[in-house]
């Protein structure tokens, strides 16, 4: 047997657990049991094959068979997997597990945890099948998947009223993205005569086709990572159960689109116009980012900004011709917001609340959320030696080497992009150290603003009692810790030549370069921490002022798109039914009553009285009779 | 050995209508049963029929299995039938859909007449239909077309809703009114080319040009209205809202399939030039359709209309893909006919069992269906999602495809059309996004009781493991239509 076809179990299996799980009823107990078994094992099982394709065969592995022929066109099912891809998988897997573990205790008191878990399976079959398929179809299929399973299970919180809306923003915003992705896809295969991915990038596209094809991808894509213009689903996706929050963030969806770009990169790379709209849109979505999360509130949200900033961050780097640093940045993202989403989800379990302004003064009681908070926040920021610092690195080192000229992208391009991920890093630094400072420093805002619940007097009984926070059991806990190690350390695998090799990643190299970077983190840090310092216990964004509103609200581009989308589709569909209804149809009902009223006046005219009728039969006849007399 | 195919093929006709015979003179507590088993037996030659497949000679449109007898030489009328790989599954689909619609009758009959009718009348529906699909005879294609007619019209009219008799009304004039032109059509060419048989015409059979692009004009509008394309369509959401469950899945299911295989079968297949001559107006009508189709639902108040409505917008998909001529278009267009039966067929079926079980079908009334039935909401998030074309399952090949063979025909205007089809997708998941917001999630409207029957089981499984497994494999349907394809407009 060949090797290769052993690949097929790293998305098939979770995906045919998924399904075997959906069937499985609801309620606690069996199923329960049954449900977290399937979810561990589909994982658990991607994973092991993940792994041993990883350290044991010889790369690249392919392998196709034939699918369904439409006409002209070939669509093969195929895997195809270089190293690079099976990091990413075996990144998914490790995400995917720690997600599923950490659901058992996060939703220990919900009966629909069957459903849930099934759906996580195939969520990460999808995004395994996005990874790891050699056909653009079986790609399209893994990204949609994606897309309905996120909606729902941003859906799965029934007390949340703005749950069913999030979720079907999620949808919406992605699949208008993909109208461009299936779109470019159709370009791509119709000009190729095939859907086959090696195929593909090898074929001899014309720069006008390539350019539009990848261009209308790029909307997809933009969809799919939450880059602006199409990035207002990501924040209120936060509805959804914090793991699956981990989920999308870490290691599916959002990083579907950039991982499908870094897959196409050969083609991209022949089209500076596309790799220009990608950057244009990366340094948009880095800075939009990094500033709204400077000002949010709920914990989830500024987790949120951040990773849509991130994401830009690997954007950036695809757009400035490092795919190498994009991956790079994928991966140790994967592990550092992975852990933020995980631990923020043992915050809110602990105080029961998203709201920042609501906690304050958690880290002697759980230290050990508070030092994965610290290890992940740091690596988010860019401190040395996480994960995030050498990443990043990578990415800032490709866009100022970019600056010279010579790469794919115009040189513009990569000066938008270098500029606008400095400025970032500062920003990242300064958000990330209120989020620390804010939540676990200080004294406990656990009793709303006006201190805590008792009054002065004699009356203990009238005394309550501060819950105190504490950290999270076990199946919490132990996904937690465990990715705090690659958050910490995943940085220095640059260092390994094989691990360099697989991404064709460059040697870090720690010059002066690295300074300009460290200065401006550490100006971030500095300027949020001083503000702390100045006002204790204040949110330090109140120094952002007035544009404190403008930021909390992502520069209201929802109501941007509110305005110039949803309500202009909603007015044409009323017209369009108004039309149907009072133009169409009533055409149609209109010639029924005319054909009946028609029949009711000749009805009516043959009522007319015998001899009356008789005389104009009479002269009818005469008539007829002149007439033809006169003629002949 | 071959000679037992032309039996079987004569076979899926008679055991239906043996069915319907049979039911007018037994006992009415066993009819369900009689029903069911008759159409059962009627599945025995269908599956069969496959075997008798053997890879015919490129070029040329050979049915697996022929029947040919001469029967009113005067009119050009033989009885001849055959299938080949564009008709095949939708012959299976046929039969399918009318089996698991008579166990479902079993279980539970609508309000109105007696049950044995309405079994009965499902019977003589699956003769008339399966005989369009069979014929390969233009006058016996249309006579056939014609017996679908009547029988649904009363299944309408009897165990419909409260305006039961206007819906009817409205579908038998309207739907009669596209049988005369078909009926001109077909007497126009058989009447220039001397003949009626289907494979001696196809590819236009000597017809002159005037004479295609006039015959093909009659033609496109009898099929676009049984289809229905916009704007020839508003027949359709009245005849849903008020048929039967079982009426709303068979019409919805094949009943409409006859419009597009006509055009595939008769309309491309006999008049290609004409076709040729009209292909952008057609494409331009089914994008407006996909479009209008998906806005008009966006603002549907009622269940089973939205579902209705639906059908205009995916029935474009299926005529843009005609439209395009090409061999991947005319494909997805067989993929998405098929796919669309099954799709819709559930999700008419779980429109009914919502309304029968909440006594309302008003969106607003609705409401929290996961809470209540959570495995009904579960079902209904599949056929929705299904039916929004999600990849890897039924909907998606037809659709995508038929935007795919959009781009393939190339030029400006198919680009557009192709564009606007796809917009059209993302406008299919925005409503069916809002329809399952209003039902599933949500506070808890009317509250529905939670259990399943088994004759529903019955019903709804084989369509989901079919939309599931045409989803994964398409070759189910596609395995034997490229050759009659590029036959079809060689």
């Amino acid at each position: 047997m060949n090797v290769a076809t052993l690949g097929w179990l790293i998305p098939g299996v979770p995906l045919l657990l998924g399904l075997v799980g959906l069937t499985l009823g609801p309620g606690n107990g069996g199923p329960r049991r049954l449900a977290a078994g399937l979810g561990i094992a589909g994982a658990t099982i991607s994973l092991a094959v993940t792994s041993e394709l990883l350290l044991g065969a010889t790369m690249p592995l392919e392998a196709q068979t034939h699918w369904v022929s439409i006409g002209a066109i070939d669509v093969t099912l195929g895997f195809s997997a270089h190293l690079a891809a099976l990091y990413v998988a075996l990144a998914v897997g490790v995400v995917a597990l720690c997600v599923q573990i950490y659901s058992i205790g996060y939703l220990h008191d919900d009966p629909r945890y069957p459903p849930y878990a099934a759906q996580v399976s195939i969520f990460t079959g999808a995004m395994l099948l996005v990874v790891t398929s050699g056909d653009l179809i079986g790609m399209l299929v893994g990204w949609e998947v994606m897309g309905a399973c996120s909606y729902l299970l941003i859906g799965h919180d029934r007390r949340l009223p703005e749950a069913p809306a999030a979720a079907v923003k999620a949808f919406l915003v992605t699949r208008v993205g993909d109208v461009g992705f299936l779109l470019g896809i159709a370009l791509l295969a119709v000009d190729a005569g095939t859907t086959r991915i090696s195929t593909v990038l090898t074929h001899d596209y014309s720069s006008g086709t390539l350019t539009a094809a990848l261009i209308l991808v790029l909307a997809g894509v933009a969809g799919k990572s939450a880059q602006f213009p199409l990035h207002t689903w990501l924040p209120d996706a936060m509805a959804g159960p914090t793991p699956i929050s981990a989920l999308i963030h870490a290691a599916t969806m959002v990083a579907a689109g950039v991982y499908v770009v870094f897959r196409l990169y050969p083609l991209f790379e022949q089209s500076p116009a596309a790799l220009a709209v990608l950057g244009v849109a990366a340094s948009i979505t880095i800075l939009l980012g990094a500033l709204s999360a400077t000002a949010q509130d709920d914990l989830k949200r500024v987790l949120a900004w951040s990773t849509v900033s991130q994401i830009g961050y690997m954007t950036g780097a695809l757009a400035v011709g490092s795919p190498a640093g994009a991956l790079f940045h994928l991966l140790t993202h994967a592990a550092f917001k992975a852990l933020l989403f995980l631990a923020a989800g043992a915050v809110i379990h602990a105080v029961g609340t998203n709201y920042l302004s609501r906690m304050g003064g958690l880290r002697e009681h759980m230290p050990v959320t508070f030092w994965s908070f610290v290890i992940g926040l740091g690596a988010l920021a860019g401190l040395p030696p996480l994960a995030g610092f050498w990443s990043k690195e990578n990415v800032l080192a490709a866009a100022a080497h970019a600056t010279d000229g010579g790469g794919p992208a115009p040189v513009w391009v990569a000066w938008l992009v270098w500029v606008a991920a400095l400025f970032a890093v500062a920003i990242t630094a300064w958000y990330a150290t209120r989020l620390l400072l804010f939540a676990f420093f200080g004294l406990s805002r656990g009793h709303g603003p006006d201190g805590p619940d008792w009054e002065v007097g004699f009356d203990d009984a009238r005394y309550t009692q501060p819950h105190v926070p504490h950290d999270p059991p076990g199946p919490m806990r132990w996904p937690i810790m465990l990715l705090a190690v690659p958050a910490a350390l995943l940085g220095l695998a640059a260092y390994a030549p094989g691990f360099r090799t697989a991404l064709e990643l460059t040697e870090p190299h720690l010059g002066v370069a690295v300074v300009l970077p460290l200065v401006l983190l550490a100006l971030g840090a500095g300027a949020a921490w001083w503000m702390w310092r100045a006002v204790p216990g204040v949110d330090p964004a109140v120094f952002l002022g007035p544009a404190r509103s403008l930021f909390a609200a992502g520069f209201h581009l929802d109501a941007v798109q509110d305005r110039l989308v949803v309500r202009p589709v909603q007015r044409i569909a009323r017209l369009a039914k108004a039309t149907d209804e009072k133009v169409v149809d009533a055409s149609v009902e209109g010639t029924g009553t005319a054909t009946s009223w028609l029949g009711e006046l000749v009805a009516e005219m043959h009522k007319i009285a015998l001899p009356f009728a008789a005389l104009v039969v009479f002269a009818g006849a005469l008539l007829l009779t002149i007439w033809f007399g006169a003629a002949s | 050995m071959n000679d037992v195919y032309p039996v079987l093929l004569v076979a899926t006709l008679a055991l239906p209508a043996l069915g319907a015979a049979v039911l007018a003179v037994s006992p009415a507590r066993r009819a369900g049963w009689i029903a069911t088993a008759f159409a059962a037996a009627a599945l025995i030659p269908i599956v069969a029929l496959p075997f008798g497949h053997e890879s015919p000679p490129p070029g040329n449109l050979r049915p697996w299995a022929e029947v040919k007898q001469s029967w009113v030489p005067a009119l050009h009328l033989d009885f001849h039938l055959g299938v080949d790989g564009i008709s095949y599954p939708l012959v299976a689909l046929t039969g399918l859909l009318t089996l698991l619609c008579c166990g479902y009758t079993i279980w539970k009959a609508p309000d109105g007449g007696k049950p044995r009718t309405l079994l009965a009348l499902l019977l003589v529906l699956e003769t008339g239909i399966l005989g369009t699909f069979l014929s390969l005879d233009l006058i016996l294609f249309f006579l056939f077309f014609e017996v679908t007619l009547l029988p649904m019209y009363a299944v309408i009219v009897g165990w419909g809703g409260e305006q039961r008799r206007r819906a009817g009304r409205k579908f038998v004039l309207y739907t009669l009114f596209g049988s005369v032109l078909l009926l001109l059509g077909v007497l126009t060419v058989a009447v220039h080319a001397g003949t009626a048989d289907i494979v001696a015409l196809n590819g236009g059979g000597g017809l002159s040009r005037s004479t295609q692009y006039a015959a093909f004009a009659l033609f496109a509008v009898a099929f676009a209205v049984k289809a229905p394309l916009w704007p020839l369509h508003s027949w359709l959401p009245d005849a849903h809202t008020q048929a039967p469950t079982v009426g709303s899945v068979i019409l919805a299911g094949v009943l409409l399939k006859m419009g597009t295989y006509g055009l595939i079968r008769v309309g491309v297949g006999v008049t290609p030039l004409g076709a040729r001559w009209a292909a952008p107006l057609l494409g331009i009508l089914a994008a407006a359709a996909i479009l209008a189709g998906s806005l008009l639902c966006l603002r549907q108040t009622e269940l089973k209309r939205l579902i209705a409505y639906s059908s205009v917008g995916h029935m474009g998909f299926v005529l843009l893909g005609i439209a395009t001529l090409t061999a991947t278009g005319i494909q997805a267009a067989l993929l998405g006919n098929v796919a669309h039966g099954l799709i819709t067929g559930l999700l008419f079926f779980l429109a009914g069992a919502i309304k029968d079980r909440a006594h309302t079908g008003d969106l607003a009334e609705l409401g929290g269906l996961r809470e209540t039935a959570p495995r009904l909401a579960g079902l209904l998030g599949f056929a929705a999602i299904a039916s929004l074309g999600l990849p890897g399952l039924a909907g998606f090949w037809g659709e995508a495809f038929a935007v795919v063979a959009a781009v393939r025909h190339g030029g400006a205007l198919w680009i557009v059309l192709a564009s606007v089809a796809a917009l059209g997708g993302a406008l299919t998941a925005a409503y069916f996004l809002r329809l399952l917001r209003k039902v599933t999630h949500g506070p808890v409207g009317t509250a529905v009781s939670p259990a399943i029957a088994g004759a529903e089981w019955f019903a709804w499984a084989p369509l989901v493991a079919l939309t599931l497994a045409v989803g994964l494999v398409p070759t189910l349907v596609l395995a034997a239509t490229s050759l009659p394809v590029e036959a079809l407009i060689r």
